[in-house]
């Protein structure tokens, strides 16, 4: 990392390359402590999570059956509604992030998920752990930053589409799950030239994509509110039971969309969370990534309910050093972290959940218009390092 | 019927969609674990000790369960402190039981993490994923006219398999077996009864007062040694000697051995690192890691972020010991565990190591 943002205010300019490699050390022990405590509880918390959240789902399918019925249809959009964050936050993403391979499961293991979304788990992998996690918030590196079509830095350039950016994402929380997929597949890049559209590694990945839509659709759209037809049947009402069932898991579907997108736009978006400039990662130290990731991530603040349903995304800046420790270790591990950004006198982002939405949102409005005044030119990098002592053979 | 036939894989593939993108089995895991047909698993229905240092297991397998022959062994994958761990038994019960049930018996092995977190914490309930029993050290349908049977410490468990299912069928069985100590003597009781009861005739050893049993020792025990059909299990060493005297006598035929390989891996530096598939196989020192390594030497490895995040670079590694070079900690992988995918960008040998690639 050579250059941050720039900005009227460097945030590591105090920082000397020996403490960058300090603060890597420190959390490198973090990590170590905790590799070693990873083990039973572990494996029973993930156990228990997938055991709670199929109960919860085949419940409350088991209610949408009688989704003819309006309070049996709030109950079970509520309780699918739960079940699909929980089966998507704390389960699928944490799973996916290899965090539970450790168990040598193959049921819970990061090769063998799958989960409720439309992105196959095998797309999101490639996209979000390895380009997502390497390059976090380095600009053109990391799609995260405004999903490829979103101005979120100041630093991007201004183009007149932008000006719809508050629509964009509004369009894409609720329809979340399918601007993931199409995200995972480059659609802006890979539709471009004929060349790249006929390209089969594409054509592989978008079929593999359509099958998974199909098969989701089918299930929720399709299978569940037939189930319900036969109650319906008994009640004189066939299509309102199918058409009640089909708008319960739909309308699950986009709760479940709006609070991962939400929960995901606290995690880079917020005000204090910096971007890196595209060369900034050549020959970058291990401290130095450690140190990208804490300034480019925002933490949630909340109780412990909170964490569990944002799969502990709310300390997206602890997931984002330890990317492969199991989630719910976050809590544990947050307090050390923080007297870390202390000592080193850096800016820990975090705050409830209201604030840092309206926060990410206001950055959305913001730079959907141009700036306004030029971006500043002042160059902050870190001064060079040192070249090593050469040693003189005596 | 082709009708039904057809009507039933329509239907199931209906039920599959409800699931998607998981299997129905998924959900009946939470209620019924042993239902699952994709996945083997046992229950412990009883933990009977057999000795100080040795434990019974009675287990009720899951579906798809295949009956064991007498001598036969099973693998069980055990979660020690998280991580799923395996380990072959032999089974101790005698063929055929009524009710489903079969009995493996644990004996504990020094520094072995999965006998001694079975003595200390098998219980009633508990779930084990399990193996399909195997092994070719079974008596024959057509029982032996002679039979001898020469076991040490617990090499007795799967030649108790065989007497109880068979020993009302061997006109002349001889048992000699050593243990350290007479309590030390797995089945103890239950072999002095099968010789009071001349089903067998028992010859005890205990090596603590009487020293180790030597083959020539044996022959002066059971002069008709070569003529007996003969069964060994026990140590290495024991039944290194035991299959030299055999020769030497020109007899190996009539002379089946069962080994366990010790799966004490221990943890050093570096190590030759083989890649099956490709027939590569490198030298990598300690810190080099296993992708790096892999590179150099010509093999084409899968690779993505090269630090640990991604894991789109890890392999299986059926065998090895392996460190991660971030915080030192170490997997092992021994020949009876499934092959566990290692993320190679991360991890350095500590032994020898063979991936599937």
């Amino acid at each position: 990392m050579t250059t941050l943002q720039r900005k009227d205010v460097n945030p590591i300019a105090h920082l000397t390359p020996e403490d960058i490699e300090a603060i890597g050390r420190e959390l490198d022990a973090i990590r170590d402590e905790f590799i070693a405590k990873r083990g039973e509880k572990d494996a029973t918390y993930i156990r228990n999570m997938i055991k709670v959240q199929r109960r919860l789902e085949v419940g409350s399918r088991a209610v949408l059956l009688f989704s003819l019925f309006p309070p049996a249809w709030i109950i079970g959009t509520l309780g699918l509604s739960i079940s699909k964050i929980l089966e998507n936050m704390e389960i699928g993403h944490n799973i996916l992030h290899g965090q539970y391979d450790f168990m040598r499961d193959p049921k819970i293991h990061s090769t063998t998920w799958e989960w409720d979304s439309a992105s196959p788990a095998e797309q999101w992998k490639h996209s979000h752990n390895e380009l997502h996690h390497k390059y976090t918030n380095v600009i053109g590196r990391d799609n995260d930053l405004g999903y490829g079509i979103m101005r979120v830095d100041e630093q991007q350039k201004w183009v007149p589409a932008h000006l719809g950016q508050p629509l964009y994402n509004f369009i894409n929380a609720i329809f979340f799950e399918y601007g993931i997929a199409a995200y995972d597949l480059e659609l802006g890049r890979n539709l471009k030239t004929k060349k790249r559209r006929s390209n089969p590694a594409f054509r592989a990945a978008l079929r593999q994509v359509g099958r998974k839509i199909r098969k989701q659709a089918a299930k929720d759209y399709l299978v569940h509110p037939l189930l319900s037809v036969p109650v319906g049947l008994a009640f004189g009402n066939p299509l309102g039971a199918f058409l009640g069932t089909l708008s319960a898991n739909a309308v699950a579907s986009v709760v479940r969309n709006l609070w991962s997108h939400s929960v995901i736009m606290c995690g880079h978006f917020p005000k204090g969370v910096e971007t890196f400039e595209r060369t900034s990662i050549t020959g970058e130290t291990r401290g130095e990534w450690y140190l990208r990731q804490m300034l480019g991530s925002a933490n949630i603040s909340g109780s412990k309910l909170m964490h569990i349903m944002t799969g502990n995304l709310s300390h997206q800046i602890e997931h984002h050093l330890f990317p492969d420790l199991p989630a719910s270790r976050y809590a544990e591990i947050a307090p050390r972290v923080r007297e870390l950004f202390e000592k080193y006198d850096l800016n820990y982002v975090s705050g409830p959940l209201v604030v840092q939405v309206a926060s990410a949102w206001s950055k959305v409005f913001r730079l959907a218009l141009p700036n306004r005044k030029p971006a500043n030119d002042i160059d902050h990098s870190i001064p060079p390092r040192p070249a090593p002592a050469e040693t003189v053979a005596a | 019927m082709p009708v039904t036939q057809t009507l039933r894989n329509g239907a199931w593939r209906v039920v599959e969609l409800l699931t998607t993108p998981v299997v129905p089995a998924d959900y009946l895991d939470v209620i019924a674990p042993l239902r699952n047909p994709d996945v083997l698993r046992a229950r412990i229905e009883a933990v009977r000790p057999e000795t100080a240092k040795s434990v019974t297991l009675e287990l009720r397998p899951g579906r798809n369960w295949q009956p064991h022959q007498p001598g036969q062994y099973v693998r069980l994958g055990v979660d020690v402190d998280g991580v799923r761990l395996w380990r072959a038994y032999s089974v101790s019960s005698a063929a055929g039981r009524p009710g489903g049930t079969f009995t493996v018996t644990v004996n504990a092995v020094a520094d072995g993490v999965v006998s001694s977190y079975l003595l200390n914490h098998a219980r009633r309930g508990m779930i084990l994923t399990l193996d399909l029993p195997t092994g070719d050290f079974v008596l024959p349908a057509r029982r032996p006219g002679k039979a001898l049977f020469v076991t040490a410490g617990s090499g007795i468990t799967p030649v108790m398999g065989m007497l109880r299912t068979a020993a009302h069928e061997l006109p002349d069985a001889v048992v000699v077996h050593s243990a350290r100590t007479e309590e030390d003597v797995v089945f103890g009781s239950e072999l002095r009864d099968l010789h009071r009861q001349g089903k067998i005739r028992l010859i005890e050893r205990h090596t603590g007062a009487d020293g180790r049993l030597k083959p020539a020792d044996l022959s002066e025990l059971v002069p008709d040694l070569f003529e007996r059909e003969t069964w060994a299990c026990g140590p290495g060493e024991m039944l290194d000697a035991l299959t030299e005297h055999w020769a030497d006598a020109g007899a190996e035929d009539r002379l089946h051995v069962e080994r366990f390989r010790p799966t004490v891996l221990v943890a050093g530096d570096g190590g030759t690192v083989a890649f099956e598939r490709s027939g590569i196989s490198t030298e990598a020192p300690a810190g080099v890691t296993v992708l790096d390594a892999g590179e150099a030497a010509g093999q084409l490895m899968p690779s993505g972020c090269r630090m640990g995040i991604c894991f789109k670079c890890v392999l299986p590694m059926r065998e090895g010991i392996v460190r991660d070079v971030r915080d030192g900690s170490v997997t092992t992988v021994t020949e009876l565990d499934e092959p566990v995918l290692i993320q190679t960008c991360i991890s350095a040998a500590a032994g020898p190591c063979r991936l599937d690639a």
